[in-house]
Formats: C-alpha cells, structure tokens, sequence
C-alpha cells in the first residue's frame, strides 16, 4: 500500500503506542522511541517492520512512541494507520487476510 | 493464535464487566479478574473518531489473549449507525463468542443482526451458529417489545436493561429503591423467564456508594437476574459473594432433592422436610440452587 497522506493511530497511554506516517520516497524511515527501549527495542522495531512489510508499505517515514504496548497492540495501531493514510480504515477490513 | 471453544449459550453470568476495545492497558489482561464475562465494548466507551482503531485493536486481541474461561462479548454500535456492519464482521473473523445488540427494539432488530452475523460467519469460514446474540433493552419500546426480543432467535442467549438511556427516556433518574426501573425491570424479566433466556441488571454507577451498591445487587437476586452489567473490577466480588447460595440454602436444596427422588421411587408425591411441604414444583429450584452452588465452587455432591 501507498501511504498517501498522513495518518496517526495509537495513544501515548501506558500499554499503548502512537504510530505517526507520513508519505516518504526513500525506503521506510523509522524513528522510534520507547519507555522499554533498552528490553524490547529490538523486538518493537521488527514488529513494526514486519506489519509494514504485510501491508506492502514501501516508502513512508514512520514515528513510533511506545509505551510498553503488546505486540498485538503495535500491529493494531501500525494497521490502522496504514489504512487510514490510504482512507481504506473504516469498513470491508480484510480480517484474517493481511490483517492477521 | 488463540482458538476458543464454542460458545455455551447458557452458563454462569454472575457478572458482566464493560471495557473499551480502545484501550490495550485495560484488554491485555482482563482475564486475571475473574469475572464470568467480559463486554468489549465499540459503542458508547470508544470516541466517534476512534471507531476504526477500536476494530484493529479488538481483532488482534481476540486473536492473541487467551482469555481462558472467561467469556468473551462484544457491544457494537447501534443499528443508526454506520458503524455495526463492520463491527460484526470483526467479532466473527475474530472469533467473539457473542454480540450484545445495542438499543435493541424489536425482533426485527435482531433478525437484522443475525443476517449479518450468519453472512459473516460464512465469509470467514466460522461455524456457522457459532456466535451468540444478547439484546440491550434501552428504551421503553425496547421493554415492552422484551418477549419478541428474547424469543427472536435460537442464538440469543440474554437481554440486559441499559439504566442510562431508559431512565432518559421515561424522565427519571436514580432511586435508590429502584422504583424508577421497576416495571421496566419486571417485565424484562417476565419476557426473559417466558422466552426461556437469561436476565441482566444494568451497571451501577457511583463507584463510592458501597452501600447503595449492595442494596442494588442485593434487589437483583430477590428479583431473579442471573446477573449484572459492571463497571470497574471492584464490583465483581460482592456479585459472586451474594449471588452463591447459602450454606443453609445448599443443605436445604439437597435434602429436598434427595427426599424427593427417595419418596417418587416409593410412589409418594407430597410429602414434608423438615415441616415443610414439598412436591414435584420444587424441585428446578433446588436443583438450580446445587447447580449454582457448583458453580460456585460451594457443592461438591453427585445430585446435579
């Protein structure tokens, strides 16, 4: 998918995280900071980039501010943005399928 | 990924606990608490623009907490919304074990739902049936439609009184006696008892009210609810204290049974325990009281 515009999903709550896109020309840009980053880094970044690369995001630059969020919680809100940078959030969501 | 069983459409419904599926600090463990059912909710909890990130997050978490024996339902929004498809195709591809129907009015409402529901069971290659159906009576159409509600469909398992909308409705608020809600809460019962379905109370608001609280759960148990809507887990446990049997009560209800099965194999119909008559009508209420005190945790015979 294209990211066509900018989009945010998420929270700064604990257990939560904030996904920030926006279109970019030069691979995926990741920036991410988290208040377990010296424990997880490692593993947040790759869910990230694994949801991303599902989702067939190919250029965007990405802020990621985690506050100790599940991995389920991360694909959710990387997810959702993606959808909501392509307007593609809100109904025939493909659960299952790309979703997964 | 966590496969959950099929759905029983009738168990243990003590209480009933309301959480936003927005909000990952409050669904990530919500099984540790205890509670027989857990209510993730899309509708009222989950802001207007926030509808859609609800979805992402319910999905994955239906798919990756194993919340273990602690039942898992959905409240989506409203049949006036543009919101309920999709929320429906998320709790089926998700595996929910039920929906509860927001502001539900008629059977139609949910012969609407059910469409939807078997559609999406369809798609996403789940059992078909698998999902179950409660209704949320929130208006005084909704109470007096209550009979064509419960009996609507085989998956529907419940209705539940919503206090906020109904007391809106009819220009009343709180009282603490209850009068208020009291023909709403009646005939909701008499449906749910005629349809052969379980009956919620609706949540209690005032969290520092301890005594106002009991006096409602108390209320709920003399009216014959299986059970309450809650909102924060420090209501759970008075619920299950009050709701379980007696001692005195569990005794009582063994001692009948056991007569009566000992007298209709030697041919009597009437007969007295402890001085008081006892025949063939009272004998679904001793054994639910054994079926309960099983429940929880307080039987341990051979009798149910």
């Amino acid at each position: 998918m294209q990211i066509l515009k900018p989009a945010v999903a998420g929270t700064l709550e604990s257990s939560d995280l904030m996904v920030t896109l926006e279109p970019g020309t030069d691979g995926i840009e990741l920036s991410l900071t988290s208040s377990v980053m010296n424990q997880y880094g490692r593993q947040i970044k790759k869910t990230v980039l694994e949801t991303l690369e599902r989702l067939e995001v190919k250029d965007a630059k990405v802020t990621v501010v985690d506050k100790g969020a599940l991995d389920c919680t991360i694909k959710a809100r990387v997810e959702c943005a993606v959808l909501r940078s392509c307007d593609k959030a809100d109904k025939n969501i493909d659960w299952g399928g790309v979703i997964r | 990924m966590i496969p959950r069983p099929k759905p029983e459409r009738f168990r243990l419904r003590r209480t009933m606990i309301f959480m936003s599926a927005q909000k990952p600090g409050l669904i990530k463990d919500a099984y540790i608490y205890g509670v027989d059912s857990i209510m993730l909710d899309l509708e009222d909890a989950v802001a207007e623009n926030q509808k859609d990130a609800a979805r992402f997050s319910l999905y994955h978490a239906l798919k990756t907490i194993d919340y273990g024996d602690t039942e898992v339902i959905v409240r989506i929004n409203g049949l006036d919304t543009p919101h309920w498809q999709e929320d429906i195709r998320v709790c089926v591809a998700g595996g929910a074990d039920g929906i509860r129907i927001a502001k539900c009015e008629s059977a139609q409402d949910v012969h609407t739902v059910e469409a939807a529901v078997l559609a999406a069971e369809k798609e996403f290659g789940v059992e078909e049936g698998r999902t179950l159906l409660m209704a949320a009576l929130e208006s005084p159409k909704g109470i007096l439609n209550a009979y064509e509600i419960c009996s609507a469909s085989d998956r529907m398992f419940g209705v539940a009184i919503s206090g906020g909308d109904f007391r809106k409705c009819m220009q009343t608020k709180f009282q603490p006696d209850g009068v208020d809600m009291l023909v709403a809460r009646g005939q909701m019962l008499l449906a749910a008892r005629a349809a052969g379905v379980q009956c919620f109370d609706t949540v209690f608001t005032n969290l520092n009210d301890e005594e106002g609280y009991r006096a409602e759960v108390m209320q709920n148990k003399a009216m014959g609810f299986d059970g309450k809507s809650l909102i924060n887990p420090k209501q759970i446990r008075l619920v299950h204290e009050l709701f379980a049997p007696t001692e005195k009560e569990i005794v009582q209800a063994e001692k009948i049974v056991r007569a009566y099965r000992e007298q209709s194999a030697a041919g009597v119909g009437v007969f007295t325990v402890d001085g008081k008559m006892i025949d063939i009508a009272f004998i679904p209420g001793a054994e639910r009281t054994l079926k309960l005190a099983r429940a929880c945790g307080l039987y341990e015979g051979d009798l149910v």
